[in-house]
């Protein structure tokens, strides 16, 4: 292979600013230059794990590429090696048909490659303005805010959503944080965006607004798009060309209008599976709606920052049934959780469970029965450095048959505890299978299996979850909702807050919006419309801080 | 008037307050905006009461060799600059913990500055010229009051370009970007570490200089008693002051005051309890501190790397 000294796109976009006006610092369409990329045999080990296994594959120029696998199956390696995070070990990139060596993020950013993370490289406690100048790093030393504003105020006005440039990024919304990172990539002018799944944390609506913007720059040739997802849905309404990835292999490839959804699931999963979103998990349907378990009046509540986040909340849990909170992040759920799990004391408001005064002190959630998923598990629910069996004994280790002693205990007996330990890592598939591991060693879906094992083994009669599956693969996704499912027909009460509609449509009996820290839409499952619920998430306030255009 | 001789008592009172604010507020406003700076950059530098104090000694140990006071300034910022340097270098390594790293350096300054200042004791360095505001008026008192040194003025001026230079400059954004992410700054390919390291060593260095205004001009000679605490209230300072400089000048001001206000009080004839009072600046730090502290609720505007955010 004949490696190239100079980089002609390089140049290229060197001579294309120098008729053009400042680097970056207007948005102005550097013209038609969307990059192809090709991967050829790329692998790459971590130790005894093969990430990728002579992966290659082909991006044209201003196409939009679907990259689908589930978790593990080497989709973010594959990324990192072409934008210079890893070295493959064996295997390199073309771009625009050339070999290029990217040895570390700043080579692949001169290339014009840019990537939006899953996790924001924003820095909150500064202002959009100053994100996006950060951003683009050839500063003079003493900045013309004046100039620089205005410049960036052009770039806004070309954009088809806006922020506002004074505001800080730690108020904004996590929906407005994706869209900045995305505006920062468009604001370097990059040829080719990788995105990480960017819609995690977006509305439906807000997904739409976003793709279909970097869609129709694909088909101005401005852009080539590669794209980590798990949804189908966005496959199908964006994609050009669709990859999968399964294991750190390519498990195949076709385009998007000619590959059906259920070849690609096949193609991600190895077998045939059932994928369609539909209410294959609803309450049956000749149970009655027990009684009130959980009882939620007038609750207020702040955020970190002191403003108000819950505003005269209001809802009802009966026995039997699944409530499903939908809202875009940042609408005060997160807030509501941890007002519930007993994380944040609440302004003022009532919390009943079975009629009665819920502090959520250890000695209620027992005696109702109160258990929760909350998100980020490891954070919210874990001690990291402890092994997975102390983990799962954090609800009972101190009762009997964990603990002897007098009333409650207080000798714990590992040999119980490891015993149970182990029979929850059987049953709910906790990979890997040794309890004696820290439990900060596991992955996400492990991690929430674990929790979700420690939680379902008590007598659950109120339980509280938040994004059960953010960031999950598929077996993992299905396994908890059909724990879940099974905890409701069992006769719990379930208050499952999410940010992601397919799974509350799938799951949920009733369907409540939160915006703005209200309940601004309620709904039974049956006549539930995705459109309807993707309106009210949207609510209008939710969006003063952006000019919609 | 009726109450004249009480009017004359809180007049005089006030204007010894005022005096002792502008005298005894240089050294708080030196190492908080030198701590502002480290704190920017998202470390904490609990080592400044031992650069304060060693600072004071070479600062009082050069100008009493060289004869000139401005030479003590300049040795004391050099000294300050480089136990700055070995806190951020010592703190740069593997899990090395800021605070804990501050501690060891507040005993090895003050340690080191106690041996190496003992045959400093006895001689007798020039000081700091003043500059004398209160000329237009007879009154001593006024004239003794608006008799201020040199230094402040000077670090009320730094206090505005540095809140200037933070939004401004190149060096501002990038110093906030390291303080507020360290990963998203390494992203952009901004180097987080030799940031913090010099932001540690700026802030050695002002807090050296403040270490000089104690022994150069007030009190104004070199003992061991002669810090009292201010490196470790000047910490506690810029987070009351919400890491703006400015806000760090006039609370290095109130602070002055706070310090002020036993030997006012004693120079007004009060004979018995004073100590009580000079006690004022501890206990406005721990009122301060439990005002600014409130639960539930993370502190507005702290870098977000800082150790004592949870973000």
């Amino acid at each position: 292979m004949v490696r190239f000294l100079i980089q002609p796109p390089c140049l290229r976009r060197w001579f294309s600013d120098m008729d053009g006006t400042l680097v970056g610092a207007n948005g102005q369409t550097p013209g038609r230059d969307a990059i192809s990329l090709a991967a050829i045999g790329v692998s790459k080990c971590f130790g005894e794990l093969q990430a990728l296994d002579d992966v290659s594959m082909q991006v044209d120029a201003g196409s939009f590429h679907c990259l689908l696998g589930e978790n593990g199956a080497g989709k973010s390696t594959l990324v990192k090696c072409l934008v210079g995070y890893y070295r493959p070990d064996q295997g390199n990139f073309l771009i625009d048909g050339r070999e290029y060596e990217v040895r570390n993020p700043r080579d692949a950013q001169h290339l014009g490659i840019g990537m939006v993370y899953q996790h924001f490289t924003l820095a909150p406690g500064l202002t959009v303005a100053e994100n996006l100048l950060l951003a683009r790093g050839d500063l003079p030393f003493v900045l013309d805010w004046k100039r620089e504003k205005t410049g960036l105020s052009e770039f806004m006005a070309q954009m088809p959503f806006r922020l506002e440039l004074g505001a800080q990024v730690a108020d904004l919304a996590a929906g407005e944080k994706q869209k900045l990172e995305i505006l920062k990539q468009l604001y370097l002018r990059r040829r080719l965006l990788i995105l990480d799944e960017p819609t995690s944390v977006l509305t439906p609506a807000e997904a739409d607004e976003v793709l279909g913007m970097l869609h129709g720059m694909t088909r101005a040739g401005q852009l080539t798009v590669l794209m980590i997802t798990h949804k189908f849905r966005e496959v199908t309404a964006y994609g050009d060309v669709v990859t999968v990835l399964r294991r750190g292999r390519p498990a195949g490839t076709g385009r998007v209008n000619s590959t059906s959804v259920e070849q690609m699931a096949e193609m991600m999963v190895g077998t045939h599976i059932h994928v369609a979103v539909e209410r294959s998990q609803g309450r049956a349907p000749d149970a009655e709606p027990g009684p009130v378990r959980l009882q939620i009046e007038a609750l207020q509540a702040e955020n970190d920052r002191g403003t108000p986040a819950i505003r005269q909340f209001a809802l009802q849990v009966r026995a039997g049934e699944m409530v499903g909170v939908a809202g875009v992040s940042g609408n005060g759920q997160k807030e509501l959780i941890e007002v519930l799990l007993g994380q944040r004391a609440a302004i003022s408001g009532n919390i009943l469970v079975d009629g009665e005064p819920y502090q959520a002190t250890r000695v209620q959630m027992r005696q109702h029965g109160v258990y929760s998923l909350p998100e980020e598990p490891l954070k919210n629910a874990c001690v990291p450095g402890m092994s997975v069996a102390e983990n799962m004994a954090l609800r009972n280790f101190d009762l009997p048959p964990v603990s002897l002693g007098w009333e409650t205990g207080w000798h714990v007996r590992p040999a119980q505890l490891n015993r149970r330990a182990r029979e929850l890592v059987e049953m709910f598939g906790v990979r890997p299978a040794d309890p004696s591991l820290p439990i900060a060693s596991l992955s996400g879906g492990n991690v929430q299996r674990a929790v979700l094992a420690r939680e379902l083994a008590q007598p659950v009669r109120l339980l509280i979850v938040a994004n059960p599956v953010f960031g999950l693969d598929f077996a993992a996704t299905e396994t908890i909702h059909r724990r879940l499912a099974e905890a409701r027909n069992g006769g719990a009460a379930i208050l499952l807050v999410s940010e992601d509609l397919d799974e509350l449509l799938e799951l949920s009996d009733r369907i409540l919006v939160m915006s703005e820290g209200v309940i601004v839409y309620e709904v039974t499952a049956d006549s539930a419309e995705r459109a309807v619920i993707g309106r009210y998430m949207a609510g209008h306030e939710t969006h003063d801080k952006e000019l919609v255009c | 008037m009726s109450d004249a001789s009480g009017g004359i008592a809180v007049g005089s009172l006030l204007l010894a307050l005022l005096g002792g604010a502008m005298r005894v507020s240089t050294p708080f406003l030196f190492v908080s905006l030198g701590e502002c700076i480290t704190e920017k950059s998202g470390r904490i530098n609990l080592g400044l009461e031992g650069t304060l104090v060693f600072g004071a000694m070479s600062g009082y140990g050069v100008a009493y060799l060289t004869g000139s006071p401005w030479l003590g300034i300049l040795a004391a910022g050099g000294s300050g600059l480089l136990l700055g340097v070995m806190h951020g270098l010592l703190c740069s390594l593997p899990r090395v913990n800021d605070i804990a790293v501050g501690i060891a350096m507040m005993l090895f300054g003050t340690g080191l500055a106690f041996f190496l200042g003992k045959p400093l004791i006895q001689p007798v360095a020039p000081t700091l010229p003043s500059l004398v505001l209160g000329g237009w008026s007879s009154n001593t008192q006024i004239q003794e009051a608006l008799r201020i040194n040199v230094l402040l003025p000077i670090g009320i001026v730094l206090a505005f370009a540095l809140r200037w230079a933070f939004v401004h400059t190149r060096w501002g954004l990038a110093l906030r970007l390291v303080g507020d992410n360290a990963a998203a700054a390494r992203a952009l390919g901004y180097p987080v570490i030799p940031v913090r390291i010099a932001a540690t060593a700026v802030g050695g260095f002002l807090a050296g200089i403040g270490g000089a205004f104690l022994s150069l001009y007030y009190p104004g000679s070199w003992n061991e008693g002669l810090s009292s605490g201010q490196g470790l209230m000047a910490v506690a300072l810029v987070i009351f002051a919400r890491w703006d400089p400015v806000r760090c000048a006039l609370a290095a001001l109130l602070f002055g005051a706070a310090g002020a206000l036993g030997p006012a009080l004693q120079s007004q004839g009060m004979t018995s309890g004073y100590y009580l009072f000079n006690a004022a600046p501890y206990v406005l730090t721990l009122i301060l501190m439990s005002m600014s502290w409130s639960s539930g609720r993370s502190l507005a505007g702290a870098p977000g790397e800082l150790s004592l955010v949870n973000r």
